[in-house]
């Protein structure tokens, strides 16, 4: 395979992988602190989908567009936290699944009779609709390399935010021991209330990152959070580190998986089998790897509790 | 009839149990006791087969259980109470009993004959249940006291016809009354089991034991009998201090 | 008593809708009965279990699949096509329980979702029948003997006789020794292993149980629908079924057919009335709200409420 090919697909899982991480950043600290799974954060990132796409729309500015759709999204975000999400905190984890389950059902509902069952038209700034050459010469859409950098930006922030600041310490202590931080005095709920609103912003931000690229239509928070679940299985539940390098492995996984497998299947097997297995087999790939790391490291490669 | 052998267990960085040396005679009632954190309750979980062993052997009744899984030993004879209360909280105290004879008395692989024709198990378990002193047996566990509720513990572990029980502190949070019947509970088991009985209830262990090991910060620092237990220097540095002058 | 009185209505169902010239809901009826099947083999492994196992589709959606493949292929006679059915769904619990037992709370759930995606993807590939767009059935499987089960008076006599097996078959096995021991995992799964109990057999063979039954559940649906499909497969559906067990009454015995009744009827209720007016489309809406409050404030379930009213 040629060089520029597999260059090409390395920046691919670079982007899909950083879009990956924004969605399994806020889950993973939503479950590794709160004790809750919430299927709902995928209706979270279709609403930031959403939002920016009518914003921009409405702004003819996606710059302007971007950051009124992250705060908004982190409206919806903490007021649903403060009037649903906070009674299930205590509950069983079948409760949770049932409850954000139904949100998702809901979600997806007001989605459509506000915005109807078309899929929106989101376009990337202007400036950045076309290919940029890069050193090589290689050309690469210059909207996925914004992609790349915004991740790592985003990546970096929450880094710093998290190891470096008051609140990312109390987040840090409330993802390994809970009860620990509680009986240290920590507000708890209003720290709750704001990881939850950060989860959605970033949400947001994937969802109108991935807009111009993918499809903003009801139902795309659903492909994607499995995909946030089987990241934070991977890196470890409460880890934000672990995130990070379960999306990006996840990333790598499945768009070199989709890349590579059809050909190396081509060269062994026959046209039939190869085009019938490719697709599949690089389907199935990152559930594969979750169930091996599953299996050889329970608790996932990073994992915050203790 | 239980011996263990050099039984080690760390957890990261801390040694939990430091190659423990016991042996558990036939007959016999054998207490642990020590300080909180020494390990004993590590050391019933590898005993047990609900922790893996790090190093070391665990023989029972000459044979080598180390490797054997927790279910398996117990079919062997080797059942345990908890320190912290393991119920089936929503079934009656009838039914607690019952499933552990069942669980004993033929495969419950049965996915016909209806559970409630089996009168034997059911008689069985009343009259385990008489001998703990339950006499309420209808009521779902979570509703006895909590004196009832470590009777129904000391129970469900002999309901299980053991050859030794393991009890890991059965008069945790107890009153005078309950703790001088557990005691007469006790006094009862030894009669057909051996026990290795984990306390810290003093009383009780220097009325109960035959023999007496001492666990310090994961390692054994003394077995004998209760008096020479009660006056060895360095279990009442470590341990008793003055509260046992003689 | 009252199952006496249940059975004698749903074998009086069809009678009456001829009578009444609305053919339709016996069909849907039928239909109905077929969920009960799939929403009562998932509650033998949530309720009774308690492994909360969020890739039932995949079983669902496997049965479907074989009798559709199987057909494709030219064998229609349900004699051979529903036991391979589920067997095959069976073979599939067996694998998925086996590897996703190892593991416990959050894990088992994102495990087995995991192995439902993948079962999902592999139809999805499988161009040669469907792939994207499914698979449908010619017909009815056949059952020989001279009788057609196109006639859906029929057809929702066996299914109605079926359920009515299945049901009884899951009584006995939850009052006998098995069903026991599967509560007491549930319970508490440490004290069952502290009494002697190999725990990952026995929930190993309640998880292949519950497979199986739900690839009957398949079998049937594909028979009537017409259509084997890969949203069968996905994690949606998983969720479907587990709505329909909360809403009946998880862990109690007629949950899982209870709760299948009450959300196609609400449904179909929602979807065709004329009091949602134009808003019948998003039906899902209130669904949603009902589960959600179900699930809040009701988890027992109807099945638990109409105990608590007969104490």
């Amino acid at each position: 395979m040629s060089g520029i090919l597999f260059l090409e697909q390395t920046l691919n899982s670079l982007q899909f992988g950083l879009m990956l991480f924004l969605l399994a950043a806020g889950l993973t600290l939503v479950f590794g602190i709160m004790d809750m799974i919430n299927l709902a954060h995928g209706s979270l990132y279709m609403i930031g989908a959403y939002l920016m796409a009518t914003l921009a729309e409405a702004t003819g500015s996606f710059w302007v567009a971007l950051p009124l759709a992250l705060v908004a999204t982190a409206l919806v975000g903490a007021a649903l936290e403060v009037s649903l999400l906070r009674r299930l905190y205590e509950r069983d984890h079948l409760t949770q699944v049932l409850a954000t389950f139904a949100v998702i059902l809901i979600a997806n509902e007001v989605v459509r009779m506000i915005w109807g069952n078309q899929s929106l038209m989101l376009n990337p700034p202007a400036g950045l609709t076309g290919p940029v050459t890069l050193p090589g010469g290689m050309q690469y859409a210059s909207y996925r390399l914004l992609i790349i950098g915004v991740g790592a930006a985003v990546a970096v922030c929450l880094y710093l935010l998290v190891t470096r600041t008051r609140m990312g310490m109390l987040v840090r202590a409330g993802a390994s021991n809970r009860e620990m931080a509680v009986a240290m005095g920590v507000n708890i709920r209003r720290l709750f209330t704001i990881v939850f609103a950060l989860g959605a912003a970033l949400c947001a931000l994937a969802g109108a990152m991935l807009g111009p690229i993918l499809a903003v239509q009801v139902g795309m928070g659903e492909n994607i959070l499995i995909l946030a679940f089987v990241v934070i299985v991977i890196g470890g539940i409460g880890s934000i580190r672990g995130a990070f390098v379960g999306a990006l492995l996840v990333g790598l996984v499945d768009t070199m998986g989709r890349a590579l497998l059809p050909i190396a299947f081509a060269k062994l097997f026959s046209p039939p089998v190869a085009s019938n297995l490719g697709p599949s087999v690089s389907s199935i790939l990152i559930y594969v790897l979750m169930a091996a790391v599953l299996f050889l490291r329970p608790q996932g490669l990073f994992p915050a509790r203790g | 009839m239980l011996s263990l052998r050099d039984l080690s267990k760390s957890f990261g960085g801390v040694v939990a149990v430091d190659r423990v040396t016991l042996e558990v005679r036939a007959g016999e009632v054998h207490a642990l006791i020590g300080p909180n954190g020494a390990g004993k309750t590590t050391l019933i979980h590898q005993v047990s087969g609900s922790l893996p062993a790090d190093t070391g052997q665990i023989l029972f009744e000459e044979r080598d259980i180390t490797r054997l899984a927790a279910h398996e030993r117990v079919r062997a004879g080797l059942a345990r109470s908890y320190q912290v209360t393991s119920l089936f909280r929503r079934f009656s105290v009838l039914d607690n009993l019952a499933l552990a004879v069942q669980a004993r008395s033929g495969s419950s692989f049965s996915f016909w004959r209806p559970l409630a024709a089996e009168r034997a198990l059911f008689d069985e378990a009343r009259d385990i249940a008489a001998r703990i002193n339950l006499t309420r047996v209808d009521i779902p566990a979570a509703s006895l006291s909590h004196g009832e509720q470590r009777a129904l513990e000391v129970g469900l572990a002999l309901a299980t016809r053991p050859k030794l029980v393991l009890l890991d502190e059965p008069m945790a949070g107890m009153g005078l009354e309950e703790s001088k019947r557990m005691i007469d509970l006790v006094r009862r088991v030894r009669e057909s089991v051996t026990v290795l009985l984990v306390e810290h209830d003093m009383d009780a262990v220097f009325r109960l034991a035959d023999r007496i090991s001492v666990m310090v910060n994961g390692r054994l620092i003394a077995t004998g009998a209760p008096e020479a237990i009660r006056r060895n220097e360095e279990v009442r540095r470590a341990y008793l201090g003055d509260e046992l002058a003689a | 008593m009252r199952i006496l009185l249940v059975a004698l209505v749903a074998a009086a169902f069809p009678w009456a809708m001829h009578a009444l010239g609305q053919d339709f809901y016996t069909s849907f009826a039928t239909r109905v009965l077929i969920y009960a099947m799939a929403a009562a083999s998932l509650n033998l492994v949530l309720g009774y279990g308690g492994m909360v196992s969020f890739g039932h589709a995949a079983f669902f959606g496997a049965g479907a699949y074989i009798v559709a493949i199987l057909a494709a292929e030219g064998i229609t006679s349900l004699w051979i096509a529903w036991p391979v059915a589920v067997a095959v769904a069976a073979l599939a619990a067996l694998v998925i329980g086996a590897i996703s037992l190892r593991t416990r709370g959050v894990y088992f759930i994102m495990i087995t979702l995991a192995f439902a995606q993948m079962m999902y993807y592999v139809f999805v590939s499988l161009k040669a029948y469907g792939g994207d767009d499914g698979l449908s059935l010619p017909g009815r499987s056949s059952i020989g003997l001279g009788v057609s089960l196109s006639n859906d008076f029929v057809w929702y006599y066996i299914v109605l006789a079926l359920l009515a097996l299945v049901l009884f078959l899951l009584h006995r096995l939850l009052h006998a020794r098995f069903g026991r021991v599967i509560e007491a995992i549930r319970e508490n799964e440490t004290r069952a292993t502290a009494i002697g109990y190999p725990v990952y057999r026995y929930q190993l063979l309640c998880f292949v149980i519950s497979g199986a039954v739900a690839g009957l559940a398949g079998a049937l649906i594909v028979n009537q629908t017409s259509y084997a499909g890969p949203t069968l497969l996905h994690w949606v559906q998983s969720g479907t079924l587990m709505i329909m067990v909360i809403l009946g009454g998880v862990g109690r015995f007629w949950g899982g057919p209870i709760g299948a009744a009450v959300l196609l009827v609400l449904e179909e209720v929602f979807s065709a009335s004329p009091l949602l007016g134009p808003y019948a489309l998003h039906w899902q809406l209130p669904v949603g709200l009902i589960l959600l409050a179900v699930v809040l404030f009701a988890p027992q379930g109807l099945a638990g409420a109409l105990a608590k009213r007969s104490q």
